[in-house]
């Protein structure tokens, strides 16, 4: 490949901000070194909880199978170095809502004796579609972007659908993070690599991988590798630099010029998204065995002494990380996981690294927020917009709990990106608004659910009683009928028994 | 180590509304001083006591309501609503007209539907149309401006003083003998008594496009609303759709019948189009919400006011104009909410 084409895309609105991102891409990825103690969550993925598969006092081996997937989506965990479980309990994990999740913790010995590796699937073309989704699957591969969706369901899904094509997400848009950009400058023939892998598990013939143009040293990576491999089914796409051109649909958007449709997904418009990560994660594990135990993540801000990239064991706490990158500034603030603009904030650094962790950011209190004023519809918002939604409008009827309206203008087409917060004069939380206001939706639809399912089976319920209340009206009729016929005694006992009964108690059942 | 929570993002919004105020302030000062110049302080004075009672309102509704009142006057919207009470104003405006512009602006139009963010009316234009309705003869009151060939006598700051405190003149002076007609009037007056635009435009009161020295100040505000689109405060589409709105009737009228109608150049810097089209239709609150609405609720602005100033009773037709379409302004959004990324069109899922 020779030089990379630029091609202005189409998004929407977006926004040209500070990126800085020099504070951390000025070294190489360094190897934090293996801590005492491993956190490692069970769930690290979005679906079906996983199954523990260790106990407690058990010695365990770096790459050995700790929990297993269960359920349609789920997805396995294994043990990022050896020693031994001494504990399986709740830890504080990352969530939006803050809170401990149930984790393996390994005392670890230090050896980091690895587990007989399975062997290379040399060559993976061998494989059909089906053996080789079961292969990455036992990897305990998701999405590295920040979503964490068990990738091999993820092509599962995608391979039943018609596709075009594959689409590397290098973009990484989100100022301060340079993971996928050190790891794509390092790492460029394991991507691509993972790549080929993708391609073949999806039968799609085209691979994009797209590369934000601020990041001319990982693109020249990218292109050096190209070169070499002369695979004519990958190109690269230089995107603009602008947020959120990462965001899966807005990538797709750029890409190929096709807006993936409301409450759909990428495939719809014949494309899957993987992240650069997972890419490189797919081809260490089919080609060299390695189960997803590490990741490179960004450890930046204005808190943090020397910002750079790490490559750390999944499960290291993000306090033994922060030390080894040579510890926080006098001035520290917010501990937030993810980028400045999705991340969460979180109350504590005993937190473990996940496979989702692409970033540790350490905020000082530079960033000064203003008191929220009221909303003067200037329409900042709405010009900044990547889904093009009226967010001033959207946050009136927020206020108003509003539903039928908050539907009706998108709400859940939100992509919660944070643009409209960053131009609002007014300083209003528009982002987390929308954010409480989408779950408080989806809280209603279940309730609806639920309460429609309640529904149904009272309806059942009270179906079934009529049914029976009328047979034993025919009965009853019938026994009159005898009785009157018959005369007898016995029946008119009967009789008087069940009418009397009838006349008190009409509705019983 | 422990952390304080919050929502993402975790990156402050650099605008505020008080900066963006502000710089509408900044704004308008050169077309101050040249309105200074042309028609002495009276402007000065006009917005001295627009402020003392803009100010004043907004304090008042801001404690009736219970509210903080630092964070209402922090944000400077009460002080713009107030110059450009004053702009709108004649030179020589009696100091209670003023006074009760900017209150009916501020507690009315504003506070009592709900302050900043809910008013549906423009306050400024609110409160000038109260002031119209209510004083014709003062709002009539102009003077000529200070260029040397006119018929002109200069106020000095003693007689506008005096007239802004009191209502009337020093004896030695008349209003008659000062009163001049404003251009839009005089035009209005003449072509309706058989006049042509080029004879009107003969006369030595007109400049350029609109009258001597008053197409200067639009100029001058005209200035200051440029300079308001470079620095992104204000975006193109209500101006432009201003502009439209009245270009393409009157261009069309004048191409037509060149002689009974005013040229598009006049209407465009006589009166208060320019302060309109960038200093009043563009106050966001009053205005529709998307760019495309935006568009359309200029366009709209701009045909009214040709319409008012050629059909209508009044000279200028500003007020009105931008108050009648603040009322079009749900149905405006309405109708131009635009097409969420992933659906086909507005609320409509493809396929759907
Ligand atoms: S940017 Fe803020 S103040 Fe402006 S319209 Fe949007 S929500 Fe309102
Ligand atoms: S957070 Fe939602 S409403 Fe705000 S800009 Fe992003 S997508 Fe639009």
């Amino acid at each position: 490949m020779s030089a990379p084409t630029f091609d202005l895309g189409n998004l929407h609105g977006g926004l040209r901000m500070p990126r800085r991102k020099d504070k951390s891409n000025k070294q190489p990825i360094q190897q934090v070194p293996v801590p005492q103690q491993l956190i490692i969550p069970i769930t690290q993925h979005v679906g079906d909880p996983a199954q523990v598969v260790v106990g407690i006092g058990e010695r365990v081996l770096k790459g050995q199978l700790i929990a297993e997937s269960d359920g349609p989506i789920s997805a396995p965990v294994h043990a990022s170095s050896s020693g031994k479980v001494v504990a399986i309990e709740p830890w504080p994990v990352s969530r939006r809502l803050g809170g401990n999740a149930p984790c393996i913790i390994i005392e670890c010995d230090g050896e980091d004796r690895a587990i007989e590796l399975s062997e290379p699937i040399t060559p993976y073309e061998s494989l059909d579609q089906e053996i080789l989704f079961q292969k990455i699957l036992q990897g305990g591969i998701v999405g590295l972007g920040g979503a964490v969706f068990p990738t091999a369901q993820k092509l599962m899904h995608a391979s039943i659908t018609p596709l075009e094509h594959l689409v590397l997400n290098g973009i990484e848009c989100e100022p301060y993070i340079t993971c996928d950009d050190m790891l794509m400058r390092e790492q460029a023939n394991e991507v691509l690599g993972g790549a080929q892998i993708l391609m073949h598990a999806l039968g799609v013939e085209h691979c994009f991988v797209a590369v934000e143009s601020d990041k001319p040293e990982a693109i020249h990576a990218i292109a050096d590798v190209m070169t070499a491999l002369q695979d004519d089914r990958i190109a690269l796409k230089q995107i603009p630099t602008i947020y959120p051109s990462g965001a899966e649909d807005q990538t797709v958007q750029l890409v190929t010029n096709k807006e993936v449709p409301t409450g759909g997904l990428p495939t719809d418009v014949g494309c899957v998204v993987q992240n650069v990560g997972t890419a490189a994660a797919v081809y260490r594990w089919i080609c060299k065995g390695e189960p997803l135990i590490s990741r490179v993540t960004t450890v930046t801000g204005d808190g943090i002494t020397a910002p750079m990239n790490v490559s750390a064991r999944i499960g290291t706490t993000v306090a033994d990380i922060i030390n080894f990158v040579g510890g926080y500034t006098e001035n520290v603030h917010h501990l937030v996981i993810g980028g400045p603009m999705t991340g969460r904030s979180v109350t504590t650094d005993r937190i473990p690294l996940v496979k989702a962790t692409n970033c540790i950011l350490v905020m000082s209190d530079e960033e000064q927020f203003g008191h929220e004023q009221p909303c003067i519809r200037c329409g900042a918002c709405a010009s900044v917009c990547p889904v093009q939604l009226l967010p001033q409008q959207l946050f009136w009827y927020a206020c108003a709990d509003n539903e039928a309206k908050l539907r009706g203008y998108g709400l859940m087409d939100c992509i919660e990106c944070g643009c409209c917060d960053l131009v609002c004069p007014s300083h209003i939380p528009l982002t987390a608004d929308f954010r409480m206001a989408k779950a408080r939706m989806r809280e209603l639809a279940d309730e609806k659910a639920r309460a429609e399912r309640s529904r149904q089976r009272y309806e059942a319920h009270t179906e079934r009683l009529e049914k029976e209340q009328m047979l034993r009206a025919q009965q009853l009729e019938a026994q009159k009928q005898a009785a009157r016929e018959g005369g007898s005694k016995a029946i008119r006992d009967i009789l008087e028994r069940t009418s009397k009964k009838d006349a008190q108690d009409p509705g019983e059942d | 180590m422990e952390f304080a929570r919050r929502d993402a993002p975790f990156i402050a919004p650099k605008a505020n509304v008080a900066s963006i105020m502000r710089q509408v302030l900044y704004a308008l000062m050169p077309a101050t001083i040249v309105y200074v110049w042309f028609f002495g302080a009276g402007l000065v004075f006009n917005m001295l006591i627009a402020i003392m009672f803009c100010i004043g309102g907004e304090a008042g509704m801001m404690l009736a309501r219970g509210k903080s009142i630092r964070v209402a006057l922090g944000d400077f919207s009460a002080i713009v609503t107030a110059i450009i009470i004053a702009f709108a104003l004649p030179p020589l405006t009696p100091w209670w007209v003023t006074a009760t512009a900017a209150l009916f602006g501020i507690v009315v139009a504003k506070h009592l539907y709900g302050g900043l963010g809910f008013n549906i009316f423009n306050p400024a234009m609110a409160g000038y149309v109260v002031v119209l309705v209510a004083f014709p003869v003062h709002l009539n009151f102009w003077v000529a401006p200070r260029i040397g060939d006119l018929d002109y006598h200069y106020v000095t700051i003693f007689e506008t003083l005096s007239y802004t405190l009191t209502g009337t003149l020093p004896d030695y002076l008349t209003i008659d003998a000062i009163s001049r007609a404003s251009p839009l009037d005089a035009v209005k007056s003449a072509l309706s008594t058989m006049h042509t635009f080029a004879e009107i435009h003969a006369n030595p009161m007109m400049g350029d496009f609109g009258g001597r020295g008053w197409e200067w100040i639009s100029n001058y505000i005209a200035m200051g609303g440029v300079w308001l689109l470079l620095k992104r405060i204000i975006r193109w589409h209500i101006p432009l759709g201003v502009f439209a709105g009245l270009l393409v009737p009157s261009g069309l009228m004048y191409l037509i019948e060149a002689g009974n109608h005013a040229s598009p150049g006049f209407y465009l810097f006589s009166g208060g189009t320019m302060l309109c089209a960038f200093f009043v239709a563009t106050d966001p609150v009053s205005a529709a919400t998307s760019p495309r609405g935006r568009f359309v609720y200029g366009v709209g602005i701009g045909f009214l006011i040709y319409a008012i100033r050629r059909w209508g009773s009044y000279a200028d037709g500003v007020a009105f104009a931008v108050i009648l379409m603040n009322m079009a302004v749900p149905a405006i959004d309405y109708l131009t909410r635009p097409r969420i990324v992933g659906h086909i069109k507005h609320g409509k899922a493809p396929g759907a």
